[in-house]
């Protein structure tokens, strides 16, 4: 993985400093709250209904062992014993006290961490698939280029104050994992004719109130041209982009109001006028791709045949290999998912003690790193298959094990009212009942591929949807409800979930999904999975269940 | 109002016109994008140093041939948040090369000169004198960047 280098490290720690310095003065007066807001916000710092909430960037989801412990020991020292991964593979501590700030920022610095631009109206954490570098159907592993976007995004001097936030994601794969067309700039990494490989630029997507699918601005981008295309797009969200309404503030509106054309006319102008400096060179390019060079793996790991034995004679690891475990490029590899959605969990908390125990699985087996991917889940890339047992069982002994990758109960849910300032509704309530409900995994399996995404409110940072079934939490005067969409998708067929219906009150919710799945099963097709039949059948078969008269 | 110029704490010795001030006879001043599109002819004929006020709004292209002839670019932050005046310094000076004096006034913080100075501006006028410490010492916060600059 990318290492510091002095200059990034000198970055972080000047950081540390002016934010303590920037803290100081508002707590003595000097910066009122509105002035504080987007310096604390551009360091991930909100200030939420209990305490202030911190988000510490994820780049891209890579994280080593020693970062790991890190978080452990924050979570212990300054918060209550656990930190949450998000959709954009960011951590979030939720209980940390703004004066102690700082102080947690020099202790991430010290692990080659921040939370620079994890908030406020700025070029975000850069994030991409889990399995990049590892995944069977990969193009090219995006990881260089992701480091090469958040070395020009961080303190970028132009674009500290866009008209509002501004993600990108990268995608190094035919099959995207990355959400890349729900971003405000989606990259793939494709090979065109001649056999070169660079990128497909889309623009204009994203979630939120508005959701939009993005749209191709550009078919094939020399990967030499990455940034100075960026530039280009950014300063023409920058000039244009709506600062009237923060609703309509985000690059999506733009591209939508005057048109892709018209947009692309703009971008192409600004980039041929401005691009010469911003030219990635060969050399800057494999200089980064060192960084990311396959780890030491062992030939002999394919001669592996424990693990066929170990499949066959237990039946609940065969289950965890079948549900949480992928192909690798290399043979006698895996890439191991750590599932953050225990039934007694909130989806994507993690304790102090798991996350120091992960550390040292790490380590042990797979390479001292780790990444996060945007279904809040965890993911070892490099296991050999023959430690897959011993890894499974250490796995299951922290809870970290639950099979249900993929599954009804891997679901993606934002921390909701029970945390959040913006909430309107529970969300993690919801899934704790849902689980309950949906307790049997053998039912869960015949179930199949069903992504549930849950959000507390219509900001929709659990994307609720572009989840095969989306709940989002609304306000009716002041009771908890809750609005359904089924047949989203942030996958290659992108979609937006259509509403079902009228809001279902909070005691209706649980039976509402028990009743969607019962439909699914009664009307499907062999084999056919239930977006597929979402799709086919329409709304209707599941209105009717839901809303019928008695 | 004090002035810090490269990085020097100094005064201001233009004056700011109105749209309906009368010109003085001599000395540096400043105008309005409007009446500098509107007088541009007769103001050029005024001997000392010339400058132009730019909104957030303004589109620099339109007045970019007569950079060459002015000494002074004033950018007016209204909002501290309004980011465009970023890309502005950075049109003025990369775009077009424009090499006299872009100043910041109005609604910025200090905690925005390292990026302003980054951008390409050079003078930053403020109210509080008592100011001045915080705002060299903030023009100089990062030692390191990894973007290539304006400044």
């Amino acid at each position: 993985m990318y290492r510091y280098n002095t200059l990034d490290q000198t970055l972080v720690n000047e950081r540390v400093a002016q934010f303590r310095e920037q803290t100081a003065r508002f707590l003595n007066g000097e910066l009122s709250e509105d002035q504080f807001r987007p310096l604390r916000l551009m360091n991930g710092l909100y200030i939420q209904t209990h305490a202030p909430m911190l988000r510490v960037a994820g780049p891209y989801g890579l994280f080593s062992s020693r970062q790991l412990r890190k978080l452990a020991h924050i979570a212990r020292t300054y918060d209550k014993n656990y930190c949450h991964f998000t959709t954009r593979q960011n951590i979030q501590f939720n209980w940390p006290k703004l004066e102690q700030v700082p102080d947690i920022l020099a202790e991430l610095a010290e692990v080659e961490m921040h939370a620079m631009q994890t908030s406020g109206n700025c070029m975000r954490n850069t994030t991409t698939d889990a399995l990049a570098g590892v995944a069977v159907d990969e193009i090219e592993d995006p990881r260089p280029y992701c480091e090469i976007i958040r070395q020009w995004t961080i303190l970028h001097p132009e674009f500290a104050y866009l008209p509002r936030k501004f993600k990108i994601a990268v995608s190094g794969t035919e099959q995207d994992r990355a959400a890349t067309q729900l971003h405000d700039i989606g990259l793939h990494l494709v090979k065109n004719e001649s056999g070169e490989i660079g990128f497909r630029v889309l623009v204009g997507g994203g979630l939120g109130r508005t959701p939009i699918i993005g749209q191709v601005i550009r078919e094939f981008l020399p990967k030499q041209e990455l940034l100075a295309y960026l530039e280009a797009i950014v300063r023409i969200y920058n000039l244009y982009g709506r600062r009237d309404n923060k609703y309509k503030a985000r690059i999506k509106i733009l591209v939508k109001e005057i048109g892709l054309a018209a947009f692309k006319e703009k971008v192409e102008q600004e980039w041929q006028l401005s691009r010469e400096p911003l030219l990635l060179s060969d050399e800057r390019i494999a200089e980064i791709k060192r960084y990311f060079a396959p780890p030491a793996y062992e030939a002999s790991a394919a001669d592996d045949q424990t693990l066929v034995a170990k499949l066959a004679e237990n039946q609940a690891f065969a289950t965890w290999y079948q549900h949480n475990t992928v192909a690798h490029q290399k043979a006698g590899y895996r890439a191991v998912f750590v599932s953050l959605k225990h039934p007694t969990a909130p989806p994507g908390d993690i304790t102090d003690r798991q996350l120091d125990v992960l550390a040292d699985l790490t380590d042990q087996y797979s390479f001292g790193e780790i990444r996060s991917n945007h279904r809040q889940n965890l993911m070892l890339a490099d296991v050999r298959q023959s430690d897959l047992f011993a890894l499974w069982q250490a796995l299951r002994h922290i809870e970290l094990a639950t099979p249900n990758i993929g599954t009804v109960s891997d679901i993606i849910c934002c921390p909701g009212l029970d945390f959040c300032s913006l909430a309107n509704a529970g969300s993690i309530g919801v899934v704790r009942e849902l689980n309950e409900a949906l307790d049997d995994l053998d039912y869960q399996y015949d179930l199949g591929d069903i992504k549930i995404n849950i959000s507390g409110c219509m900001n929709g940072c659990a994307h609720q949807s572009v989840g095969h079934i989306g709940i989002l939490g609304v306000d009716k005067k002041g009771e908890e409800w809750y609005q359904i969409t089924l047949g989203g998708s942030s996958e290659n067929q992108a979609a937006i979930g259509q509403r079902l219906g009228p809001a279902v009150s909070r005691d209706q919710i649980t039976d509402t999904i028990l009743d969607i799945l019962d439909v699914y099963l009664n009307i499907r097709e062999p084999d056919e999975p239930f977006l597929a039949t979402v799709n086919r059948a329409g709304l209707e078969p599941f209105k009717e269940k839901i809303y019928a008269t008695c | 109002m004090p002035l810090v110029k490269d990085q020097t704490l100094t005064e201001d010795c233009y004056r700011h016109l109105t749209d309906s001030d009368a010109l003085p006879e001599t000395g540096g001043f400043s105008v309005s994008l409007q009446r500098w599109l509107d007088e541009r002819e007769h103001l050029l004929t005024h001997a000392g140093p010339l400058g132009v006020r730019l909104k957030a709004e303004h589109e620099v292209s339109v007045f970019a041939e007569d950079l060459p002839k002015l000494a002074l670019i004033v950018l007016e932050l209204d909002k501290f948040t309004d980011g465009r005046s970023f890309t502005q310094a950075w049109y003025l000076r990369r775009r077009y090369g424009f090499n006299g004096e872009i100043r910041a006034v109005g609604d910025y913080l200090p905690d925005q000169v390292f990026y302003l100075k980054r951008t390409g501006v050079n003078a930053f006028a403020f109210d509080n004198a008592a100011q001045a410490p915080l705002i060299l010492a903030k023009l100089n916060e990062f030692s390191v960047h990894y973007q290539t600059s304006a400044a």
